[in-house]
C-alpha cells in the first residue's frame, strides 16, 4: 500500500491508459458473438471511465475534488445493475433459443 | 488477453485480472475507497455473475469467437486511441498542486449524504429494480 503510494504518475499516462482500456472494451463489445463476451467489452469501457474520472478528481483544480469519486461510485452501481440485468436476459434467451449467440439472436426481426 | 483466449471461462478470469490491476490503479491514484468497491463489485460479484452465465448456457459456443466486424472494430479502436492520445497531450489541464488525498471514505461519505442525496436514492430505486427484473426474467413458470 505504502509502496504504491509512492509511485508517481501523471495525468497524460492515467489518461492513456484509459483511452487504450476503452478501446479494447469497444473491440470486444463489437466483434464477439457470445453475449456474456460482449458484456465483458461493455465492462472494459465502464472501468475506462472510472480511471478516467479518478485521474481527473486526482489532478485536476477543482473546488470539490471528491466529487469524481461520488461519480465512480454511482458508475459502479449502474454497471452492477446493468449486468444482473444483462446476465438474466442470457440465460432467459437462452432457454427459449439453446443459444446466446448474437448473430443468431433474431427474435425482433419482422 | 480477454480477446485472444480461446476458452470464454478464460476470458472471464483475465477479465478479473485486468478488474485487479485497475484498482491498483486506483490506489495510486490515491483513491482507496474506489479500489475497495472495485474489487468487491468488480472482480468479485460481476465476475461471479459471468462465470455463472457461462455455466448456464453449456449448449452454446465456448470458443469466444469473433465476427465478421473484426477489421472495422480494429480501425475504430486504433482511431479512439489516436484520436484521445491526441486530445490527452495536446489540452492544458489545469493540474492541481495539491499532493494525494489522505482518506477518501469519509468523504465520499458526506458527498453522498448531503450534496448527492437525490442521486443516491434513485441509485438504490434502480438497484430495487434490477434485481426484481432479473429474478422475474429467469423464473421459471
Amino acid at each position: 500500500m505504502v509502496l504504491l503510494l509512492e509511485v508517481h504518475v501523471s495525468l497524460e499516462q492515467v489518461l492513456i491508459v484509459g483511452a487504450v482500456l476503452f478501446a479494447i472494451g469497444i473491440y470486444v463489445a463489437l466483434t464477439k458473438r457470445n453475449a456474456v463476451a460482449v458484456l465483458m467489452g461493455i465492462e472494459l469501457m465502464l472501468n475506462a471511465v472510472n480511471l478516467t474520472f479518478i485521474a481527473f478528481a486526482r489532478f485536476v483544480e477543482s473546488p470539490r475534488p471528491i466529487d469524481g469519486h461520488v461519480f465512480a461510485v454511482f458508475v459502479i452501481t449502474v454497471a452492477a445493475a446493468e449486468a444482473a440485468v444483462a446476465l438474466a436476459l442470457a440465460v432467459a434467451v437462452y432457454r427459449y433459443r439453446t443459444t446466446i449467440d448474437m448473430g443468431k439472436i433474431n427474435l425482433l426481426r419482422w | 488477453m480477454i480477446i485472444v483466449a480461446r476458452n470464454l471461462l478464460h476470458a472471464v478470469l483475465f477479465l478479473i485480472l485486468s478488474f485487479v490491476g485497475i484498482a491498483g490503479l486506483f490506489i495510486t491514484l490515491s483513491a482507496d475507497f474506489v479500489a475497495v468497491v472495485q474489487v468487491l463489485i468488480y472482480a468479485g460479484a460481476i465476475a461471479v455473475l459471468m462465470i455463472f452465465a457461462v455455466m448456464l448456457t453449456p449448449a452454446s459456443d465456448r470458443g469466444n469467437t469473433g465476427n465478421l466486424l473484426q477489421l472495422p472494430a480494429l480501425v475504430l479502436g486504433g482511431l479512439i486511441i489516436a484520436g484521445a492520445t491526441y486530445i490527452v497531450i495536446e489540452t492544458d489541464w489545469r493540474e492541481a498542486s495539491r499532493g494525494p488525498f489522505d482518506t477518501t471514505a469519509q468523504a465520499i461519505g458526506e458527498a453522498l449524504l448531503s450534496p448527492f442525496v437525490l442521486p443516491f436514492e434513485i441509485a438504490s430505486v434502480l438497484l430495487v429494480v434490477a434485481l426484481v427484473g432479473a429474478i422475474v426474467l429467469v423464473r421459471e413458470d
